[in-house]
């Protein structure tokens, strides 16, 4: 597993032309390693879901250069051709909700994204069964999304992110509807699994309970990120 | 790849069935319509098959006793015969009227037969029951529609029939069931007047100076209440006969006109059903276009209850094509099991209907073939909006 993580210079977005264009990203440098978590945190309009759409392939940054696992995937206006086999192979997403498809059993939910990249369903399920048993959720097997709770969807999304064994997980507000110890539970999968498959993921977050657990932030600010060190409180201890 | 439209109609199946349900039934009344349209040729084609004619003599310059009063002498049988390749002819009288079966009122038409036996032009080809008529007077053969059964006695003006025989489908362009009687009686049914009406001519004529003397009075009096007429000759021609030859020598020398059975067929389908079967043919596109907005609604607001699933698809990295073909998918089989409901639906349906009702499997391949159309474009508005949904809107800011 050489993965090689995500690295971000310089990178800009500007929506819109002439006097009315607004800079929602005005220079973000970021650096993730394999493995390792960090937090993303600022406030509303600050320029955070922009940054992780950029980051998510799903819009297209003004200027800048992008790296994932070691590979140039946009650079000052020249991007990659095919944006959604990005997405699908090597980027991972848990959202603030967990977002499962509602017509489908929770192993082929996390099977899907593996299914779309043309691995035959039945070693996608089997992938998507080991995942889902590597995250405490054998007894749930076969079970439709409706019949979970709010913490085992999310574990089902987290499983979902991570079946194509992406160099990279975004993950978008994960714990905002869940209780503290539910979302420390999530915390603690999502730096496990980083290390289990050298990962490097990127935790969009309000939380102020799962702030302190990080080692890194970027706090990002009218469209520009800062690095800081987090106390990386242990998370078994917060 | 697992199929997501099979998987989405699983999981909300009694959601689907029922709107499928709803949809088959409206397929059901346009197959219904379709039929009600196929049963109106097949009886215009039924009344030309069952007269057993291959060309119908009528009064010059009319469109014949199906379409407009047509009058000719009875005996011109005789001449019309004598015509090389003439293989038989029959004079034939048709009155569409109210006849009493029991309590119930029956709609039906009355067929004089000329009494030369079973093959004649104009007898029923086929019983089902009983026989055909054998004596000269009071018999009758009713078709099964009328209601009546062997032996039933039938009232016809002044006189009573029994029922001998019983035929199938043997019906007029309207679809009233025929009654067959002896032509004699029949053209006493249909021409000749009540009793006090002869009365009044008896004495109007008596009253005449010029009919009024006691030598001419009787036979003026013969003249106008004896009915002598029928409404079409039926002939048929003999092997090889050429049926535009000898209906022009009519048309020349008989001073009647003649029909072959398409000149016929056109009078019956193409002019006496055509008003009917453009009022069906409206009906029917009305329905197809309330049927495609059923659909599209359907299939659009089932898309809408899964935006946010399709955005997510999206960003997992699903193909245009893939979601397109889902939400395709499901209109086509919302589409088969309205087809199916509907179908089923409809064959429930045809025996309830007064008149012959025909659903052919062609109206049905084509209704198929329609339905998928029309659930294929009601679902375009389904693909376009699922194709416009931003990826993005799965994550949140």
């Amino acid at each position: 597993m050489n993965k090689k993580g995500i690295v971000i210079r310089g990178l800009r977005k500007r929506y819109g032309e002439g006097e009315t264009a607004v800079e929602a990203l005005r220079g973000v440098d970021m650096q993730v390693a394999p493995g390792e978590v960090v937090g993303l945190v600022g406030p509303s309009g600050s320029g955070k879901s922009t940054l992780l759409k950029c980051l998510g392939a799903v819009i297209d940054p003004t200027a800048g250069y992008m790296e994932l696992d070691g590979e140039v995937i946009f650079d000052d206006g020249w991007k990659v051709r095919d944006l959604r086999a990005l997405r699908r192979d090597r980027i991972g997403f848990v959202f603030q909700a967990p977002y499962l498809i509602p017509f489908l059993d929770i192993v082929d939910n996390v099977a899907l994204p593996r299914m779309l990249a043309g691995v035959p369903n039945a070693e996608a399920r089997e992938t998507a069964r080991e995942l889902l048993q590597a995250l405490d959720m054998t007894h749930r097997i076969g079970a439709m999304p409706a019949q979970l709770s709010g913490g085992e969807q999310q574990r089902v999304a987290i499983a979902r992110g991570l079946v194509n064994h992406p160099p990279v997980i975004l993950a978008d507000e994960p714990t905002a509807p869940l209780d503290t110890a539910r979302a420390m539970a999530v915390m603690r999968i999502l730096q496990d699994m980083a290390r289990r498959f050298h990962t490097a993921v990127i935790v969009v977050t309000h939380d102020e309970k799962i702030i302190p657990t990080f080692r890194r932030i970027y706090h990002i600010r009218d469209g520009v990120t800062h690095e800081e060190a987090g106390e990386g409180r242990p998370l078994d201890a917060s | 790849m697992i199929s997501l439209a099979g998987r989405d109609i699983l999981h909300g199946w009694g959601k689907f069935l029922f709107t499928g349900l709803g949809l088959g039934l409206l397929i059901g009344v346009t197959l219904t319509m379709a039929g009600v349209y196929r049963g109106m040729l097949d009886d215009g084609r039924m009344q030309l098959d069952n007269s057993g004619a291959d060309l119908w003599v009528v009064q010059k310059d009319t469109l014949g006793p199906y379409a407009e009063p047509s009058s000719l002498p009875d005996d011109s049988w005789r001449r019309l015969r004598t015509l090389p390749g003439v293989a038989q002819a029959a004079g034939i009288t048709y009155l569409t009227m109210q006849v009493q079966n029991g309590k119930r009122t029956v709609r039906t038409m009355v067929v004089g037969i000329a009494p030369y036996g079973p093959g004649t032009p104009g007898w029923p080809r086929h019983l089902v029951a009983g026989r055909h008529i054998t004596r000269g007077h009071y018999e009758a053969v009713a078709d099964l529609g009328t209601g009546f059964r062997i032996g039933d006695r039938v009232r016809l003006r002044r006189h009573e029939y029994t029922v001998v025989g019983l035929s199938r489908r043997t019906v007029s362009s309207n679809g009233d069931p025929m009654l067959f009687i002896p032509l004699s009686d029949a053209q006493q049914a249909q021409f000749l007047k009540d009793n006090d009406a002869i009365l009044e001519q008896r004495r109007r004529i008596a009253a005449n100076p010029v009919l009024g003397r006691p030598t001419v009075v009787d036979a003026a009096i013969e003249s106008q209440t004896s009915p002598h007429s029928v409404n079409a000759v039926l002939l048929r021609l003999a092997p090889g006969a050429r049926s535009e030859e000898i209906v022009q020598t009519i048309g020349r020398w008989q001073r009647f006109t003649a029909y072959d059975r398409d000149a016929m067929g056109d009078i019956l389908i193409g002019k006496l059903i055509a008003t009917a079967s453009r009022q069906i043919g409206m009906f029917l596109v009305i329905l197809a276009f309330v049927s495609a907005a059923i659909v599209a609604f359907i299939i659009y607001t089932m898309t809408m209850d899964k935006i946010r699933e399709i955005a997510v698809l999206k960003l997992i990295g699903t193909r245009n094509r893939t979601i397109a073909g889902m939400i395709l998918q499901q209109a086509l089989a919302l589409g088969l099991i309205g087809f199916v409901v509907g179908r089923i639906s409809a064959g429930l349906a045809t025996p309830l209907f007064p008149k012959f009702v025909l659903l052919i499997p062609l109206d049905s391949f084509i209704g198929f073939f329609a339905v998928m159309a029309i659930c294929t474009v009601a679902s375009l508005a389904s693909i376009r909006l699922a194709l416009r949904v931003d990826p993005a809107e799965a994550i949140g800011g």
